[in-house]
């Protein structure tokens, strides 16, 4: 077992509001850390945050991923460790295609020539895990994409990077249930021994497909309660009302 | 863009300025008949009766006094690019052109400083009658076919660079593509001003027959001088009944450049006439091609980037006259500007009351890169025609940090981000573009932005 992340008193804010206020997390390898609260907790900045998006800053705490300090790291230098964030709500970016956005991206985070004919190749069996169809590839990086097309394309984009640390917000937000199965079927292929995943979310649809070994309440910018799959079965059945006492 | 000097030798640069006896010497020089020097001299009255435009960009840095309107390299016209003097083809071979002919060209034109160095065109296509050739050649070859078109689209009057361009014009292309031709690769020509202070005056002439096509691509470069040039060209086309033209234009000019250029297409009934044009470089450009719809069902469609930097001034746009009956045009513009970089774009869709059932749609997107960059879009809309539709839709945005982030965080360099939203705004005008032109364009828009970040 090795330690993947770990963040020690993370306080953060935005526009000098503190939205993090003392995180403490340790994720190892093989794990599956949830991340469960109400909307508007910050989860999502919490993963913003991991990744050092410029919009919010660091006041206080540090964040090591497999040993390295990347409290102040830029993004591109986290996802090249081995970060992979999937997004609440990916980007669209006009003119530029699924496959040569992913094919750039395998090649900066690999750190060579990636070679289309070959990639094109490595991309069909997940793509049809994940019951996408290959002209995906093809269209403008998630333009006039549905919700799940872009959960999914997040997924795909997560298989074929093979992240060591992969942090999954909000990634079955507006799925309906076959898509929900497609995008649990692909974390679960991604899942090993040798990796973790991180899933942030406020619903139980994810979990009730992928066995998470650590669940996490989070409220008001700070851990309230930590526990195993059983917490995420109490809260789906009692909500978040019980713990927002306890953070006072 | 090739910033080195290959010090080329001058057979004979003018003076500086613009004068009765400058012009009168370009003509000799170039043994021309009296009615081309008419014109020369009528152009130059003109010239001294225009006033400044009063819009646009300011041009009070720009001092004719200073520029020499006509630098003749030492070299006479070749149609082998092995007779070129190795100084010059050295120019011509860093901008990849005698390679770009041997590979997708059916003819190039390279024009160096104010005189065409080379001119060559296939073989099947002079036998199908098509004429390419430079435009001094043509005033002495083809006279009356000449005449009867020159001037005729892009008058003296026009504006007072006109009237400059018509008393200084030198070098540039013709093309006549006789009825029914469809020259099926495209001809190129490729404009280079070397020398400092001095001002390239290139006169292109393109006529383009009943039912017959054309890919015209012209290309435009300049090194970098610490003092000012000009470039002041003038382009006429001629699209005749049920004709295709497609011009299409990559400029990079150095950022000392003054871009003053007129371009013009006449089109008529079931014709169509295409633009696509990259607009890079210059200190200012003020570049606003025009079609006139005057036959019944003629079509015009323009897609348009420009990218101005720190100090540039980028003033652009489509003007079109619809006259003829169910006449359409489409207008894709696209802007962007960084590092205090200004871009505007400044249209005008004109729809006479003889033009019914038409219709016209400008979509302008402008992105700025940081926050001390500027955009304007400055549409004129002038429909005189009851039952015309027209549409404009415009947007300007600045460069999304949540698309950054997102990119960055699958690896990409925050520079590599940027270049890779960027490319891709881009995108519907380099995928019009040859692949070549394509690929310039997109080595281009890194070279923009590289070094910005970090």
């Amino acid at each position: 077992m090795k330690n993947i992340l770990t963040i020690d008193n993370l306080h953060a804010s935005v526009h000098d509001k503190e939205i993090i206020k003392g995180l403490n997390l340790t994720i190892n390898s093989g794990e599956v850390h949830v991340i469960m609260g109400p909307n508007g907790a910050g989860k999502s900045t919490l993963s913003s945050c991991i990744l050092s998006n410029k919009q919010y800053v660091k006041t206080a705490g540090r964040i090591t991923f497999c040993g390295e300090d990347i409290t102040h790291a830029t993004t591109d230098v986290i996802a090249r460790k081995g970060v992979f964030l999937s997004h609440q709500l990916p980007e669209e970016i006009e003119g530029i295609s699924v496959f040569n956005f992913l094919k750039t991206a395998k090649s900066k985070i690999d750190g060579k020539n990636v070679y289309s004919t070959d990639f094109r190749k490595e991309l069909m069996p997940i793509m049809s895990s994940l019951d996408m169809s290959e002209s995906v590839l093809d269209r403008d990086l998630n333009v006039s994409f549905s919700g799940g097309e872009k959960k999914k394309c997040e997924i795909l984009q997560l298989m074929a990077l093979r992240p060591t640390l992969a942090i999954l917000d909000e990634a079955d937000s507006g799925l309906d249930t076959d898509a929900v199965k497609a995008v649990s079927k692909g974390i679960e292929m991604f899942r090993g021994e040798d990796n973790a995943l991180l899933i942030i979310t406020h619903s139980m649809k994810l979990l009730q497909h992928i066995p998470a070994t650590h669940v996490h309440v989070f409220i008001d910018g700070k851990i309230v309660k930590s526990g195993d799959s059983r917490l995420a079965e109490q809260i789906d059945m009692r909500g978040y009302e019980g713990y927002k006492g306890e953070n006072g | 863009m090739i910033t080195k000097d290959n010090s080329p030798d001058y057979e004979y640069v003018s003076q500086k300025g613009l004068t009765r006896e400058i012009v009168e010497d370009i003509s000799r020089r170039k043994g021309e008949e009296k009615w081309v020097l008419d014109i020369r001299l009528k152009a130059l009255e003109m010239y001294y009766a225009l006033s400044m435009p009063t819009w646009g960009p300011s041009l009070e840095e720009l001092n004719i006094d200073d520029i020499a309107t006509y630098v003749k390299p030492a070299s006479s016209m070749k149609d082998n690019w092995d007779e070129v003097p190795e100084n010059i083809k050295d120019t011509f071979v860093k901008l990849g052109i005698p390679k770009a002919e041997r590979d997708y060209l059916a003819g190039v034109g390279a024009q160096y400083d104010s005189e065409v160095v080379y001119h060559n065109i296939k073989e099947e296509l002079l036998s199908q009658g098509v004429i390419y050739t430079d435009f001094d050649s043509a005033l002495v070859e083809y006279p009356d076919l000449v005449k009867q078109y020159f001037t005729k689209c892009v008058p003296l009057t026009e504006h007072k660079f006109i009237a400059l361009h018509y008393a200084v014009f030198s070098g540039g292309s013709f093309v006549y593509v006789p009825r029914g031709v469809h020259v099926t690769m495209p001809l190129q020509s490729y404009f280079r001003l070397n020398s400092p202070e001095s001002g390239q005056f290139e006169h292109t002439l393109i006529i383009v027959d009943e039912g017959a096509s054309l890919h015209f691509i012209e290309g435009c470069s300049a090194p970098k001088y610490n003092k000012f040039n000009l470039h002041a060209g003038c382009v006429e086309l001629f699209v005749k009944k049920g004709g295709t033209l497609r011009y299409s234009t990559v400029e990079n000019w150095s950022k000392n450049m003054f871009n003053l250029n007129t371009k013009k297409a006449i089109v008529e009934e079931d014709a169509v006439m295409e633009w696509v044009s990259g607009s890079f470089g210059s200190h200012i450009s003020m570049l606003y091609p025009m079609s006139i719809l005057v036959g019944d069902r003629a079509r015009t469609e323009y897609t348009g980037i420009s990218f101005a930097g720190e100090g540039q001034n980028l003033d652009t746009g489509f003007k079109v006259i619809h006259v003829g009956k169910d006449t359409n045009s489409v207008v894709h513009s696209r802007s962007l500007s960084k590092g205090g970089g200004k871009t505007t774009y400044r249209g005008l869709v004109r729809i006479m009351p003889s033009a019914t059932h038409s219709s016209s749609f400008v979509d302008c997107d402008n992105l700025m890169l940081d926050d001390i960059s500027k955009s304007d879009t400055i549409p004129v809309s002038d429909i005189r025609s009851s039952d015309a539709t027209f549409s404009h839709e415009a947007k300007v945005g600045k460069i999304s940090d949540k698309a950054i982030f997102y990119l960055m965080s699958r690896g990409l360099m925050e520079s590599d981000a940027k270049a890779m939203i960027v490319r891709g705004f881009a995108s519907p005008i380099s995928k019009e573009l040859p692949l070549e032109y394509a690929v310039e364009m997109n080595r281009l828009i890194n070279l923009e932005l590289e070094g910005e970040i970090q």
